[in-house]
């Protein structure tokens, strides 16, 4: 393939591939290395999915600045790249009278980013919005909107390859050299050249900089814990509803996030660790989210939770440190761009940021934009999510809509065949998850699990240890149980 | 397009409840039915039973899972009994009227009995709650049963194995006879939760260590299981610390409990039982929706196939009688369990006919009587020398017993 790009994105995160998409359209070479299987695979696919409103933020932060530029951008962007997008609002609670300064300090703060309708109300009117949450009072943020985090990376990064960009998944980058002409990249899968490299390596953007050359950054790995509801309790609450956070938490405290799914999520903590790749749960962080989520939502029982994950945030301050770090987004020097800290809420923020790197480029090369630019890309048809009729008509052009495999979020054949033809050529099970949600209900993969493993061996005969969990080494079997060869009666 | 149907009875689900239902509706007299399943065979989870056992309640003989499907495959052929494949019923309203995807469209069949056969599903690492990393390996014991003899796919070669259910103990010994090591098999309970003959059968057998108040409180590996780690729990279920194990394993098998499945029911408005998981209902295995019947593991979670098969024929008797008019009553007999009781079954009768009661006990007990009462006085008293919570039991009452009473319940002493 070939070897010499203008410009290498090093990582494949929201924010990596929100540049890629930036760049896609112009006449510019771009190459996205990814050293997991598929993209949205660490940070980018295990948070919240909340697009924030923009009151977090100190103002003349780039944060903020990129949260409210992000937060305009997103409903647009995600109506081109067809993804669910949903503008819920989000209440901030407070259950003492002395969390009450906190409301109105995050009201003046948003009201000076420029965030639009907020109120702060009271606990009548709190509860004729929000009947199961109880509270004195709450800043209500009407603008405030959840979508799916990994189905965003997702088509950002479609609709960069669509666009002429080339992604590179299981590539890891060992070490890069630059000289006065070019950056050479060395990888486990070789070496490639260009011109402008942005790193946007999330937990490991502190490495890749030091690759560079550029030390004193070090990335704090803050682990967060969630656990999911199960979708027949999503009729509980209507907001994101959020606490007011314990002070130098790490984060936002442990909120009520519904999806796009119909889920309920309840998460994160918030917990330093030593190992960015350490994405367990911890039974004492477990425990106690349980019991915040049963004090939060009176009637839930532990039984109706169906999964837990962690993400980690990318952090630059360590434990305990008192003012929060900014976002780094800056030319180091001449054409390496660091994306550093790209914490909460880089979701929101990463269109944003993707802008601001291209300018970075723009003002030391005319970028010539592309004039057949796509910015549309179409997602995998949701079957459970349309109309009867509609379904119907669905099935007669192509029957495989009307063999449901994922009982439990009701997802047929033909979205699982959709998911696992994918164009970035990611097939594990976590990927062809990651696409059409098959696994994601309440059996947890119990039932489609295995029709999923015989569908892909029915369109792509692997071998038996080219079935994975989410990509190289989580092999999901170890062996055939018997050698097809020996046939029947062959035993003895 | 959508197209319309009637039929006098739906049944859902073509594992061995809804199979028998659908037989014994007919053999009632009644033409009109359906019977529909959403996998590509009729036999439900018994498709992939291989092992034998099944049978000795009904046949005295003992079959293998997908022998004694057969048996009731024939009959419906032999009886010609309308059933449809590869069928998902994905909603029922409160009038009875079912939405059916398949390959040919969408379908709408107006029934005037419905019964409920959908089976259940195994509980899930996220249910209980497992600390640690998510790594391939991890399995219910029911997918890996599904891969290795359906699929011819090995998940792993040194196993351990959590919960002591049924699929949990027959997947023991498959997995040791195809040339794995299971290292563990793990229960937080201080008694096994499947039955006695599969301990001796499939661990004491093949000298499979049980640890008994013991549960999963790590699991480690980024790509594949790596190890898993176990501790003894105290009486509220927390590990004690210092009695931790490592096992070095590339699998973790759950065999954690098994749940109804009662989405349909749901939609379809049906009171469900929170002990049992499954529908509240009376001695005709009618629902809190009339019309609507449940039968088999989507009722309640049994121990035997045989029992399975003996439910869903009294679900279809009763369908059957309902269409032809008989006038089903919410049943005013309570029935409830008393002391070290889990549950019993059904949850009303009316009192004017015989009836079978079903029940689980708390924890097990040796050399006690299970006290059948009425309003407070003792009915019946069954000596038991043994009882046992994997251990379904059911007690046979003769209308006469109880005929005019307002309560019954069934206790230990």
């Amino acid at each position: 393939m070939k070897r010499v790009f203008e410009v290498i994105i090093i990582g494949g995160g929201v924010v990596g591939c929100a540049v890629a998409r930036e760049f896609s359209k112009y006449r510019i070479t771009t190459l996205l290395l990814e050293r997991e299987s598929d993209v949205a695979f660490g940070t980018s696919g295990s948070n919240s999915g909340v697009a924030h409103a923009g009151f977090y933020m100190p103002p003349g932060t780039l944060k903020a600045r990129t949260n409210i530029e992000g937060h305009r951008i997103l409903p647009g962007l995600c109506r081109d790249l067809d993804v669910p997008y949903r503008e819920i609002g989000k209440l901030v609670v407070a259950k003492e009278e002395d969390e009450i300064p906190y409301l109105e300090k995050l009201k003046k703060q948003g009201d000076e980013n420029g965030v639009r309708d907020l109120r702060i109300i009271n606990d009548r009117v709190m509860g004729e919005i929000e009947p199961n949450i109880h509270g004195i009072r709450a800043l209500h943020s009407p603008t405030s909107a959840i979508l799916c985090p990994f189905t965003l990376t997702i088509a950002l990064a479609e609709n960069a390859l669509t666009n002429g960009v080339r992604f590179l998944l299981n590539t890891v980058v060992t070490g890069i050299q630059s000289n006065e002409r070019e950056f050479i990249v060395r990888t486990n899968r070789g070496e490639f050249i260009s011109d402008f490299v942005i790193n946007s390596a999330g937990l490991y953007a502190d490495k890749i900089s030091e690759m560079a050359g550029i030390s004193g950054y070090r990335i704090y790995p803050c682990r967060g814990e969630y656990h999911i509801l199960d979708r027949n309790k999503s009729g509980l609450i209507k907001h994101l509803v959020y606490p007011v956070p314990p002070i130098n938490s790490g984060g936002l405290g442990v909120h009520l996030t519904p999806t796009v799914h119909g889920n309920i999520m309840l998460g994160p903590s918030a917990e330093y660790i030593e190992d960015k790749d350490d994405e367990g749960n911890s039974a004492d962080t477990m425990d106690s989210l349980y019991k915040e989520a049963i004090e939060l939502l009176p009637g839930i029982e532990k039984r109706d939770f169906i999964r837990s994950f962690t993400g980690i945030r990318a952090k630059l301050i360590s434990s305990g440190s008192e003012k929060p770090a900014d976002f780094v987004i800056k030319e180091e020097f001449d054409g390496f761009i660091n994306l550093v800290g790209i914490e909460s809420p880089g979701l929101t923020s990463a269109p944003a940021i993707a802008r601001m790197v291209v300018d970075i480029v723009k003002r030391k090369r005319d970028l010539e934009i592309k004039s057949d630019f796509n910015p549309r890309r179409k997602g995998i048809i949701r079957f459970s999510e349309l109309p009867a009729n509609k379904q119907a008509t669905l099935i007669q052009k192509n029957p495989n809509y009307g063999r449901v495999v994922c009982r439990c979020e009701t997802i047929t054949q033909q979205e699982i065949i959709d998911a696992i033809d994918n164009p970035l050529n990611a097939i594990s099970l976590k990927s062809i998850k990651n696409r059409c949600r098959a696994g994601m209900g309440r059996c947890q993969g119990g039932f489609c699990g295995p029709k999923i493993v015989e569908i892909i061996e029915e369109m792509f005969s692997p071998g038996v240890r080219e079935m994975t969990l989410k990509g190289d080494g989580s092999e999901l079997f170890t062996g055939r149980v018997r050698d097809a060869r020996e046939g029947m009666g062959n035993e003895r | 397009m959508i197209d319309r149907e009637k039929v006098d009875i739906a049944i859902i689900g073509g594992g061995p409840a809804g199979m028998t239902a659908a037989i014994a509706a007919r053999k009632k007299g009644i033409e009109n039915l359906l019977l529909i399943e959403r996998n590509e065979s009729l036999g439900g989870i018994l498709n992939q039973c291989i092992h034998e056992g099944f049978g000795v309640e009904i046949f005295k003989e003992a079959l293998t899972g997908p022998e004694y499907m057969q048996r009731f495959i024939d009959e419906i052929r032999k009886k010609e009994i309308p059933y449809i494949l590869n069928s998902m019923v994905i909603d029922i309203s409160e009038d009875k009227e079912l939405t059916i995807v398949n390959e040919s469209g969408l379908h709408r069949i107006n029934a005037e009995a419905i019964i409920l056969a959908m089976g259940c599903r195994e509980r899930t690492r996220g249910q209980i709650g497992i600390p640690g990393s998510r790594p391939a390996g991890i399995y219910t014991a029911g997918a890996a049963q599904n891969f290795i003899n359906l699929r011819n796919l090995m998940p792993g070669k040194r196993i351990v194995i959590l919960g002591s259910g049924d699929i949990g103990l027959i997947m023991a010994r498959r997995l040791t006879l195809e040339g794995a090591k299971v290292l563990a098999v793990v229960e937080i309970l201080p008694y096994a939760s499947g039955l006695p003959r599969n301990i001796t059968q499939c661990l004491e057998d093949f000298g499979i260590p049980l640890y008994l108040r013991h549960t999963v409180i790590d699991i480690r590996g980024k790509s594949r299981v790596e190890s898993v780690k176990i501790a003894e729990v105290d009486d509220k279920g927390c590990f004690i610390r210092g009695t931790e194990k490592e096992f070095e394993c590339d699998t973790l098998l759950l065999s954690v409990g098994l749940i109804p499945e009662n989405e349909l029911s749901r939609k379809a408005g049906i009171l469900l039982d929170p002990v049992t998981g499954g529908p509240i209902v009376n001695d005709r295995l009618e629902t809190s929706v009339e019309g609507i019947f449940a039968c088999g593991n989507s009722l309640h979670v049994h121990d035997m196939v045989d029992f399975v098969t003996m439910e869903g024929e009294l679900a279809g008797i009763h369908a059957a009688n309902f269409v032809r008019g008989a006038v089903n009553k919410k049943g005013r007999i309570k029935v409830r369990p008393g002391n070290g009781v889990r549950y019993t079954l059904p949850h009303y009768i009316n009192g004017d006919s015989d009836v079978r009661l079903s029940l689980r006990v708390r924890e097990p007990w040796r050399n006690r009587r299970l006290v059948v009462k009425g309003d407070e006085r003792t009915l019946k008293e069954i000596r038991k020398l043994r009882l046992n919570p994997a251990e379904m039991i059911r007690i046979e009452l003769k209308k006469e017993e109880f005929g005019d009473l307002k309560e019954l319940s069934v206790e230990i002493k």
